[in-house]
């Protein structure tokens, strides 16, 4: 073969090579999309929508360690109140999502389309993550009103909705996790909010009791510690790689289970 | 060499046999498949018969890539399963057993969604959804939720996705369970009007309907096949010999009987029934004696009043397989 024919062909396949890629992120996308048309067809998204605005507003402007309480232009106090709320949120939204598709069968009519269990689980991975990026996205007027209320530390908003996002991935990905566990949603839900409060407390609080080196490495487990310092303004590496380390541990753990049902 | 891969693909496009080579899948201690193998060829209608938990199922989703079997491989068109599960599901239409589906789905989004997993084109998804609504005779239904059809019609979607890329191959399992006559039937001509150019594997446990549908059946029994044929060398097989009701008139009972066992091709004559002169003959293995009884009676004077060859039900051949 000449030259000239190599370098064709080799043009050619790595095109095609890069299509694939295209063509894996056109699938998740897909899976994506169907997957936020159903929470909104089924009012679930509304629903979470209105209650955690609801629920977060009230304590950020009226009710408890509230903004006119502390008397400081700061969005602290409904950084505080999410990181609960989201906290709950979280597993009502991911639990159906493996347990309702192994329960109903329907598992089986995605993975034998030409779909890897990988595009399935980050595509339902990301219509989450949109859809908790549309509750906080709808939070922006707090951040408008406090800003007119007073000097504001920009950055520290900006990281703090930021640390949102990474801690509801974490919480996210965690969920998915459960949810390939088990054909029933209760165990899935009950399952993330138990995987969930280590990480949201008791690492923290075992963290607090002990010193040396078990202190330490309870305190880096804690995933509140990570958050905080986010949200005091402070973009760390060592935070961000914790937080990717939890995503890609639960999908990889959540594709592995899937993988194996399909083994067994 | 890179020309070469490309000529094997089109290949495959030409013909897409089904090749199961061997194939063992193990739960637990049990072999569910135990060292199964066969081939379905291009524009064939296999029929997969068995008993509940004969292996059916197992052997179908291994066939899709749902299932990895612990030995042996399946090829279909020239790919191998263990190696390449993705380029095998876009060429395979698959309808699960029970057929599950998004039932909070329209119809009509539903399909764009499949279409779109299977890599058809953006701009030809919204065509192949009209083409399959009007071939599974979905248009009065297709812009309700699934939940709100009726068991044909969620039968006909499950029919409509697994058809919805044009794919050469077809498995479908169990496709008429829970359908009235009528939906059988339609179902029924909708598979083999598509199953002419396709390669088509469909399991039942009905037997008439593998036998309306299919070219060829194959009975399998504990993860192993126990018949494979069609229905006419299955008969043969089960009973080789030919099976014949005879009745004689004006003749005496027993000069008939006489006479009929002495025609060389008759192995056995039995009385069917005390007052007629009613026999049941049991020719030689592979002959027939429907003449030389015609000859016989005519060479005595005797007349037919009854000449009727028995067949071997397609029910009798599964049990006898399938037995313990």
């Amino acid at each position: 073969m000449n030259l000239r024919g190599e370098i064709y062909s080799e043009i050619a396949v790595s095109i095609l090579f890069h299509f694939q890629k295209i063509l894996i992120m056109k699938q998740i996308m897909m899976i994506t999309r169907r997957e936020l048309q159903s929470v909104f067809d089924s009012l679930i998204a509304y629903i979470m929508i209105v209650v955690f605005l609801a629920l977060s507003g009230l304590f950020t402007w009226l009710y408890g360690s509230d903004i006119f309480y502390v008397n400081q232009a700061s969005l602290q106090s409904f950084f505080s109140i999410a990181f609960w709320t989201l906290f709950f949120f979280i597993p009502a939204l991911t639990m159906k999502q493996i347990a309702e598709e192994s329960r109903s069968g329907t598992i089986e009519i995605l993975l034998t389309k030409p779909v890897s269990e990988w595009q399935v689980l980050w595509g339902k991975f990301l219509a989450t993550l949109i859809l908790i990026g549309i509750a906080l996205l709808l939070t922006l007027p707090y951040y408008f009103t406090v800003w007119s209320l007073g000097p504001v530390d920009h950055g520290a908003v900006w990281t703090g909705y930021l640390g949102l996002l990474l801690m509801s991935s974490a919480y996210i990905s965690i969920g998915i996790f459960a949810s390939s566990l088990t054909k029933n949603q209760i165990v899935a839900f009950l399952l993330t909010l138990f995987i969930g409060i280590f990480f949201h407390l008791i690492f923290g609080f075992l963290a607090a009791q002990m010193s040396g080196l078990t202190g330490t490495v309870f305190n880096y487990l804690s995933l509140s510690t990570h958050y905080d310092s986010i949200t005091r303004g402070v973009i760390d590496s060592k935070d961000l790689i914790y937080f990717i380390s939890i995503i890609f541990l639960g999908i990889i753990s959540a594709e592995a289970i899937l993988v194996k049902r399909t083994v067994n | 060499m890179k020309f070469l891969i490309l000529l094997s693909h089109l290949n495959i496009l030409l013909t897409m046999d089904i090749v199961v080579d061997g194939i063992t899948k193990t739960y637990g201690q049990q072999n569910a498949v135990d060292n199964l193998s066969f081939r379905v060829k291009t524009g064939e209608i296999l029929g997969f018969l068995g008993p509940n938990g004969a292996g059916k199922t197992t052997t179908m989703k291994a066939i899709t890539g749902f299932l990895v079997t612990n030995k042996g491989d399946i090829t279909v068109g020239g790919i191998s399963v263990n190696e390449n599960p993705g380029e095998i599901k876009k060429h395979i239409g698959y309808l699960p057993e029970h057929n599950p589906l998004y039932t909070e789905m329209p119809v009509i989004d539903f399909l764009a969604f499949i279409a779109g997993l299977q890599g058809v084109n953006k701009q030809d998804i919204e065509e192949r959804v009209a083409e399959m609504v009007r071939v599974c005779g979905l248009r009065t239904e297709k812009h309700k939720k699934i939940r709100e059809l009726s068991k044909g019609f969620r039968q006909r979607v499950g029919l409509a996705q697994a058809l919805i890329h044009d794919p050469e191959v077809l498995i479908l399992d169990e496709p008429t369970t829970g359908l009235d006559p009528n939906q059988i039937i339609e179902i029924r001509e909708l598979i083999k009007r598509i199953g002419r150019e396709k390669t088509v594997i469909l399991s039942s446990h009905i037997l008439a309907e593998v036998e309306a549908t299919c070219d060829r059946i194959l009975i399998i029994h504990n993860g192993k096949i126990v018949a494979n044929g069609t229905a006419e060398e299955l008969r043969r097989q089960a009973r080789g010999n030919e099976m014949l009701i005879v009745e004689i008139g004006n003749s005496e009972r027993n000069d008939a009987y006489r006479a009929l066992s002495y025609l060389p091709s008759v192995e056995l004559v039995d009385f069917a029934d005390q007052s007629d002169n009613l026999f049941s003959v049991h020719s030689q293995y592979r002959q027939s004696s429907v003449k030389p009884i015609f000859d016989m009676c005519v060479a005595n004077g005797w007349f037919l009043k009854q000449l009727t060859p028995v067949e071997t039900k397609l029910e009798d051949i599964f049990r006898e397989v399938t037995k313990n």
